[in-house]
């Protein structure tokens, strides 16, 4: 432990010295080392304030650990060596920087303890993890790539045009409690909630993250909206406004992911609507509510990156991830499926795996404050994650009907890293004091009661049952490869309509107005030419005495004219 | 990698879940779980914080009811979302 070091810097420096190395199994050492050491780093610092800058008159305090931000920072260690292990068996160098320049920068943002270090990080994590998704190296990954990088730098503007706000009126950058009360703090809330994925700024998420590569998508899942998460708790805990966003978050991407084909982009999907049980819980804001906000984002975090790394593995060997176009793949991949159902089985929240230890903790605090419409639409989400993530993702990848693809079962380092995940999703669920003891928030709570448990079990099974008996019946819907038009169908086509429809009229009014002009000017040369032309009056040479003649004319007038 | 079609002179293995059977098997034992734990409310007193919490088998049947009407809102969705794979040109 070196006193005072951010964690971050490990991350960021070693992610660009890692180049140095020589690729394969030295660079990769390399790697899984930095985000053990910065978890060390990280473990051995006691909570207070370091790294203190002094620069333009403003202090910047780019580290602040307590219990908000170590939780956070920890996970995003813990995603970061995950993700590393995945990848053990790529050579591309992009990724395997932006891998950890990326998670680098989110530890930056959850660390810093002013607004101004939170923006630097906030944008540095923006612009390093976009190239996780240019990595995939098509057209169409560039085109998502770019629409994920522009939507990105506007939370970062917003970010920042609310910090000038705060510091002129607040006159202080500390990153504490900001509130909705000024227009600083109001611009930093649609700033964050953007990257949180709030309902209509949600959408960069299910466009962007199941473009990227295999790796790419298990790195992405885990670190911006978490980040998001982290910096709502920070500035926003007890916003009444954010249970009404948290339910919609919740509850409306769950319809769309029971229609997508995209495997990948269900679980975007699901991404959303488990932000959305996050959300809430800062919105309720007392002690437990936020403890399960941060106990489901840590939580999230691993079973999400283990479900994405499930998917990914499906993806590198079957070359597909389109719900249409699999099935039976358990019969070649059964370590995958198994790990798969394990990370279904967390984010559904089975009791002895993690989401049952940790959802919880916002559903008791909901209902201890007496939020009975939020508690059931939570209820209604968690019944729809069991049925969308939970059950659809391993049916329909590796059961349903056999689409006979046989291919081989995902390589070893990967089933390694999904291994890793999964016993750290089970020892959540198993031992869940472990992971409240690293929360904010003393807790006083035990998931395991006799009531919890059953009727969790309950709400599970049945949802089961219908499944199986909307499956069995028919009326399920089929897989089809399709798009689904969702809030992106607003800057994808109507935009483009639009702009093209006004620059058409411009392009009609300009021609119009030229052929106005070219008229009225073609009119004018016309009645010059008349007068002017080759044969027109004026053009004609005069001879002199016709001058002569009409200035003695002139001059004669003028003397009548003079004795008149 | 992708052997869609398995040579035809190995046969392949057969596995438990190739028998419609045995899929029938884990749909009836499904309907078993299900009953046992509606009934089970019958067997334990429950600590419910709202008054619906304590209605009978609440859990169970708002997680039903609320999986099908998912399933069928969804459907509807469909007609009004769905659009061809290439519908935005890439």
């Amino acid at each position: 432990m070196i006193d005072g070091l951010n964690p971050a810097l490990i991350l960021i420096c070693g992610s660009l010295l890692a180049l140095l190395a020589p690729q394969g199994s030295i660079r990769n050492t390399f790697m899984l080392a930095l985000p053990i050491l910065g978890a060390l780093q990280l473990w051995g610092l006691p909570y207070g304030q370091y790294a203190r800058i002094e620069a333009f008159d403003l202090t910047l305090t780019t580290l602040r650990l307590d219990g908000l931000s170590f939780a956070f920072a920890l996970v995003f260690h813990i995603a970061a060596l995950l993700a590393v292990v995945y990848a053990w068996g790529l050579r591309d160098p992009v990724q395997q920087v932006a891998g950890l320049l990326y998670p680098g920068a989110a530890v930056g943002a959850v660390l810093a303890g002013d607004l101004v270090s939170l923006f630097v990080c906030w944008e540095l994590a923006a612009v390093s993890s976009v190239f996780l998704i240019w990595a995939r190296r098509t057209p169409r990954a560039y085109r998502a790539g770019l629409r994920y990088l522009l939507v990105q730098i506007a939370s970062g503007l917003l970010l920042l045009a609310g910090v000038i706000l705060h510091l002129r009126a607040a006159g202080s950058i500390a990153f504490e409690h900001l509130g909705l009360n000024s227009a600083g703090g109001t611009l930093i809330f649609v700033a964050f909630g953007i990257k949180a994925a709030f309902p209509l700024l949600h959408n960069w998420l299910q466009d962007a993250y199941p473009e990227a590569t295999v790796t790419g998508t298990v790195v992405l899942s885990a670190f911006t909206t978490k980040m998001a998460v982290y910096a709502l708790a920070r500035g926003f805990a007890g916003t009444e406004a954010l249970i009404a966003i948290g339910t919609l978050m919740a509850m409306f991407p769950i319809f769309y992911a029971v229609i997508e084909n995209d495997l990948r982009r269900v679980l975007a999907y699901s991404m959303n609507n488990q932000l959305g049980f996050m959300v809430v819980g800062v919105g309720i804001g007392t002690p437990l509510a936020l403890d399960g906000a941060v106990a489901h984002a840590f939580a999230d975090i691993l079973f999400k990156a283990l479900l994405f790394m499930s998917m990914g593995a499906v993806l590198l060997r079957a070359g597909t991830v389109n719900g249409s176009e699999l099935g039976g793949l358990y019969k070649s991949m059964p370590l995958t499926a198994g790990f798969c159902i394990v990370g279904a089985a967390s984010i559904s929240a089975f009791p002895l795996f993690s989401a049952f230890a940790t959802k919880s903790l916002i559903l008791e605090a909901a209902a201890r404050e007496g939020h009975w419409i939020p508690f059931l639409f939570l209820l209604f989400a968690s019944a729809g994650v069991f049925h969308h993530a939970g059950i659809k993702i391993p049916y329909f990848a590796f059961f349903a009907h056999d689409s006979g693809i046989r291919c081989q079962e995902a390589p070893r380092h990967m089933l390694v890293a999904m291994g890793l995940a999964a016993a750290l999703c089970v020892g959540i669920g198993v031992f869940p004091g472990a992971l409240y003891a690293i929360l904010p928030y003393p807790v006083a709570f035990d998931p395991y009661t006799a009531t919890h448990v059953i009727t969790q079990l309950q709400l599970l099974a049945w949802s089961a049952l219908a499944f199986a008996l909307l499956v069995r019946t028919g009326v399920y819907p089929p897989e089809l490869r399709s798009v689904n038009l969702d809030f992106d169908w607003l800057y994808r086509k109507l935009l483009p309509a639009a702009a093209a429809g006004v620059w058409g009229a411009a392009l009609g009014a300009w021609e119009g107005f030229n052929r106005l002009l070219e008229g009225g000017v073609g009119r004018l040369i016309a009645a010059l030419a008349l007068h002017h032309g080759q044969q027109g009056i004026m053009a004609a040479t005069w001879p002199t005495t016709r001058m002569v003649l009409w200035a003695v004319f002139l001059l004669g007038a003028c003397l009548v004219f003079y004795y008149l | 990698m992708i052997d869609p079609s398995p040579s035809a002179d190995r046969p392949e293995k057969r596995y438990w879940l190739d028998e419609p059977r045995n899929v029938d098997k884990i749909f009836y034992g499904l309907i078993g779980v299900c009953a046992a734990l509606l009934l089970s409310d019958l067997a334990y007193h429950k600590h419910a914080t709202f008054g619906f919490e304590s209605w009978f088998g609440f859990f169970a049947w708002y997680g039903f009811l609320c999986c099908v009407a998912l399933v069928l809102l969804a459907k509807q969705m469909r007609k009004l979302v769905k659009r061809n794979e290439d519908y935005y040109g890439d």
